[in-house]
């Protein structure tokens, strides 16, 4: 089970790495010049000349990248050029959002997802199988702003239940907090739980025809335990598993939400790190959103070597 | 009858990592006859096939094809004398291609081996339908069409579309039912005897090597433990393994209780001494310590058992 | 065999008539529901189980034989329409509702299927799924639910049973899995066993084991069991009695031995022509010409008739099913029985 989870781990890394060697060249690479940003437009050429020595942006790119992975690998990641403060101290006022965000959609895609395509599975090629169907693929070809906007349109223009935009944390209290996360990990799920129903509704007929299943009814094990327990323990592995694409979608798909809503997340501190050339905080927020992924695909696995022990010995 | 050696396969043996699949297997087959070979799951006839067809690279051991060493050939050598080598499979649905008709799978390995012109190929590839007892109409149809048998028949003719000296067949019979089982047997012993084709013969079924071959090898573990003419083997089976495999046959016991306990060890682990030792109910002392080797009990019959000591040919 | 005066059908004619019918099947047909009606899988099959008997349901693939076995366990798939009577131990249970039905599992009937490996639960440990059986059907506390059932694996012949219940069903040989199938059928004391080719997948030396194993608990546990296979062979070894089907009808029945070595059917008798024998000098098999018509094309009249060598203008009626010498046959041109 270690080793297993050690070599998953192993694994990872480079889906931390890389993603940050992308950014780091993209943003060295790409026009403009973070200095001269800075300074505004009277800047003259030995002040901006100045600021670059003391960035390190005089600096050979090699250099600047052995200098780069020296701070990535002491958590150092610098001062934010345009706040001027640590990286490190910026960062976790805005993750923690964009983490609950995530978390919230997630369990919603997968409590609508599994519910709906268990209802569907059980009543194959009735009319309500046929309208969760419907539904789902309705669902996968919303644009996820555009259900936003109708979500808006219905509960806060029209019910006037939750505020159009904006953000409570959870220490508002409970309330307060779903009354702001509930429209944003709606849009942000809606998508992800329409993939989930028509993959826990396929993945559960499938397992229905496993003989295993005959096995356990003839065994005179009630319905409720022969799908509760016997079906949906192997018809739940597959929905886990874009349960784990899922949350790497949806950590994409926050910069979004997070600007419609006004949520004060990573999401949107990125848009405007990037619009700002503040390198820094760029690479310290993509390194944040890749270690939040890679930790969430560790937990999938982990459920993994729960579920199925034939995982745990390879 | 001629007795020209078309195979001889000498001190054949190779290993998967840790696994000794296959361990210094040797027997030879004269021009028109059948060889056996005959084993559980996991007794490594099937890897033997393989690696007589080159398919697996040996580990050790020569093979001899029509006077030619077949482990030296280069994979161009190789390539021009699999056709006189073919091979019928298990499962007629796996081993033809669903997109070919079967015109095109007939006239394939012509084309592959470059035998004669396109009126001619076609033309071969009616009669091979006739041979196997397909109406014509057949040709522009395609496998899915076709019944397990009828798809059987259809392999055993493009085996036969090169004309070859030589048709290794693995368990062409054991996905058949028993009535169809017949028909494709009975086809395959009349084609041998108007081609005089050499035969590879692979099966777990000892009623039906019984029917088919000249002579046999019973593998167990990776071993050969028993060869000889079929009627010596069924007649007066010389090895405790032979012999327990033909009262566990149905049909055969009538009841009888001498049954083999346990079930064949891995291949990671063989036994010490005679492989067979741990299920063998006559195991003693030295069964353990030293290896038996094959001793000639005459009549072409060979065994490899500690307990044939001074059963010396007579 | 003794010379049969009345000629009492086959099925009735049993070595130990005293001992009571478990199962007895009358009439059973079941046909599918689909866009275009029902199509027919299984007609008038009729057979009886007596308590420590075994009865052979033997036909090729397509035959009808597995799912007359799930008719009878109440496992049929739901667009299934069955006629018929199924009675269980006296009682008729052909009526009773899905839930009423699924009771009668377990505790009343066991099932045995052929691949262990797919019939076992891939990430549930055998302990797991013995106890819930267990648990369930007889109420057991979980302390008493795993006694049991490791007390059940060692009567499999399963050594370090503890062990074998926190283990899986990949982690065990092919004979392994089948004696844990077997320990679940049992685990709950039904009267009657269903075992469909429950030694197809494995090797002949591990067959036999678990050919014998059964016939072991057959004989302890005193039960019924209806054995389910393609292999007329194993038949004449394993049970009494023997129904041949073909093309969802019951052709032949009888005692096995009498079915086996003289039948009265031609498919019956091609069936074990077409098998390779032992000790035989032949140089070509008797096959039986064709193949098995699928289901939705079967001809008017006998099923066999096209692939029969003794079929005429009369085989275009159906036949029913008729003692003909010592066994019952649905035929017009019965074979004559050898003296």
């Amino acid at each position: 089970m270690l080793r297993y989870l050690g070599k998953r781990f192993l694994l990872i890394l480079p889906t931390i790495f890389v993603p940050l060697i992308l950014v780091f060249l993209l943003l060295r690479l790409s026009p403009g010049d973070p200095a001269g940003m800075m300074l505004g437009d009277q800047a003259t050429a030995e002040q901006i000349a100045a600021l670059r020595t003391q960035l390190g942006l005089d600096q050979p790119i090699f250099v600047q990248f052995l200098l780069w992975l020296k701070g990535i690998v002491t958590l150092d990641l610098g001062n934010s050029i345009f706040f001027r403060e640590p990286v490190m101290q910026i960062i976790p006022r805005y993750a923690g959002v964009t983490i609950l965000l995530t978390l919230v959609a997630l369990t919603l895609a997968v409590l609508i997802g599994v519910s709906m395509g268990l209802i569907s599975a059980m009543n194959r090629n009735k009319p309500i199988d046929r309208g969760v169907v419907t539904t789902a693929v309705l669902g996968i070809s919303l644009p996820e702003f555009w259900f936003a906007l109708l979500l808006i349109f219905l509960f806060a223009v029209t019910l006037r239940w939750f505020p159009v935009a904006g953000y409570n944390p959870p220490s508002a209290g409970i309330v307060a907090f779903a009354a702001t996360i509930f429209m944003p990990a709606m849009a942000l799920g809606v998508r992800q739980s329409a993939l989930m129903t028509r993959m826990m509704r396929s993945s559960m007929l499938d397992v229905l025809n496993e003989p295993y299943i005959t096995t356990a009814r003839a065994q005179g094990l009630p319905e409720s335990t022969v799908i509760g327990r016997y079906a949906m323990r192997t018809a739940a592995m597959p929905v886990i598993t874009v349960a784990g694409l899922s949350a790497g979608y949806m950590l994409g798909g926050a910069v979004t939400i997070e600007i419609i809503f006004a949520l004060p997340g990573l999401g949107r501190m990125l848009v405007e790190a990037v619009g700002r050339r503040d390198y820094p905080l760029v690479e310290g927020g993509v390194l944040t959103i890749s270690l939040v992924l890679a930790v969430l695909n560790l937990a999938i696995d982990l459920i993994y070597a729960i579920l199925d022990p034939r995982i745990r010995y390879q | 009858m001629s007795t020209e050696t078309v195979l001889s396969v000498a001190g054949l043996s190779k290993s998967f990592r840790a696994v000794k699949a296959v361990r210094d297997v040797s027997f030879s087959i004269p021009r028109g006859k059948t060889f056996g070979l005959v084993g559980e799951s996991g007794s490594g006839k099937s890897t033997t096939a393989r690696l007589v067809l080159r398919l697996v690279e040996p580990s050790a051991g020569s093979i001899s094809f029509r006077g030619m060493d077949l482990a030296g050939l280069s994979s161009g050598d190789l390539r021009a004398e699999r056709r006189h080598m073919q091979m019928i499979f298990q499962d007629p649905f796996g081993s033809l291609n669903p997109r070919m008709s079967v015109r095109d799978t007939l006239v394939e390995p012509q084309l592959v081996h470059g035998i004669g012109t396109p009126a001619e190929q076609l033309k071969t590839a009616e009669r091979l339908l006739a041979e196997v007892s397909m109406p014509r109409a057949a040709l522009d149809r395609y496998p899915h069409e076709f019944s397990g048998g009828q798809r059987q028949r259809i392999a055993i003719a493009r085996a036969l579309a090169t004309n070859p000296e030589m048709i290794v067949a693995d368990e062409p019979v054991s996905a058949l039912d028993v009535s169809v089982q017949a028909q494709v047997l009975n086809l395959m012993r009349d084609l041998q005897d108007r081609h005089g084709t050499t035969m590879l013969f692979i099966s777990h079924d000892l009623r039906v090597v019984q029917f088919m071959c000249d002579e046999i090898g019973v593998m167990y573990l990776g071993e050969i433990v028993e060869q000889g003419p079929r009627d010596r083997i069924y007649g007066a089976p010389a090895h405790p393994y032979t012999q327990a495999l033909l009262v566990s046959a149905p049909g055969k016991a009538g009841g009888q209780r001498a049954r083999l306990k346990g079930e064949i060890p891995s291949a990671h682990a063989v036994p010490s001494g005679c492989a067979f030792r741990t299920r063998c109910p006559q195991a003693f002392e030295r069964c353990t310590v030293e290896k038996p080797v094959m001793r000639d009990l005459g009549g072409g019959q060979k065994a490899a058992c500690h307990l044939l000591d001074g059963a010396v040919a007579a | 065999m003794t010379a049969h005066i009345a000629p009492l059908p086959a099925d009735l004619v049993s070595p130990q008539t005293e001992r009571p019918t478990v199962l007895a099947v009358e009439d059973l047909g079941l046909s599918l529901r689909n866009a275009d009606g029902l199509l027919p899988i299984v007609t008038d099959v009729s057979f009886s189980i007596r308590e420590g008997e075994a009865v052979a349901l033997v036909g090729e693939s397509g035959c009808g034989k597995s799912i007359t076995a799930s008719a009878i366990m109440g496992i049929a798939p739901d667009n299934a329409v069955i006629t018929g009577t199924i009675t269980l131990n006296g009682k008729v249970i052909s009526g009773l509702s899905p839930r009423d039905r699924r009771r009668l599992c377990g505790r009343h009937m066991g099932f045995i299927f052929q691949e262990p490996m797919t019939a076992l639960h891939p990430t549930l440990s055998i302990g797991r799924q013995m106890t819930d059986t267990l648990r369930h059907n007889l109420g057991l506390s979980h302390g008493a639910a795993t006694d049991r059932a490791a007390e059940l694996l060692g009567r499999v012949g399963i050594p370090r049973a503890r062990d074998i219940l926190k283990g899986y069903v990949h982690e065990l040989s092919g004979g392994m899995r089948q004696r844990v199938m077997i320990a679940l059928a049992i685990s709950c004391g039904p009267s009657l066993i269903i075992a469909d080719e429950p030694t197809t997948a494995l090797d002949v030396t591990i067959q036999a084991q678990v050919l014998d194993l059964l016939d072991d608990m057959r004989r302890e546990l005193n039960l019924a069991m209806l054995f389910i296979t393609h292999d007329l062979e194993v038949v004449g070894d394993f049970c009494e009695k023997a129904v041949v089907m073909y093309a969802g009808d019951v052709v032949e029945r009888g005692l096995s031995a009498d079915v086996v070595r003289a039948p009265a059917h031609p498919y019956a008798r091609g069936l074990i022509d077409a098998v390779p024998a032992h000790d035989d000098g032949r140089t070509r098999l008797t096959p039986i010409l064709g193949t098995v018509p699928p289901v939705g094309q079967w001809p008017e009249g006998c099923r066999f008739a096209p692939r029969c060598s003794r079929a005429d203008g009369q085989c275009g009626t159906r036949p029913s099913l008729e003692r003909h010498g010592p066994t019952d046959a649905r035929c017009w041109h019965p074979l004559e029985t050898m003296p």
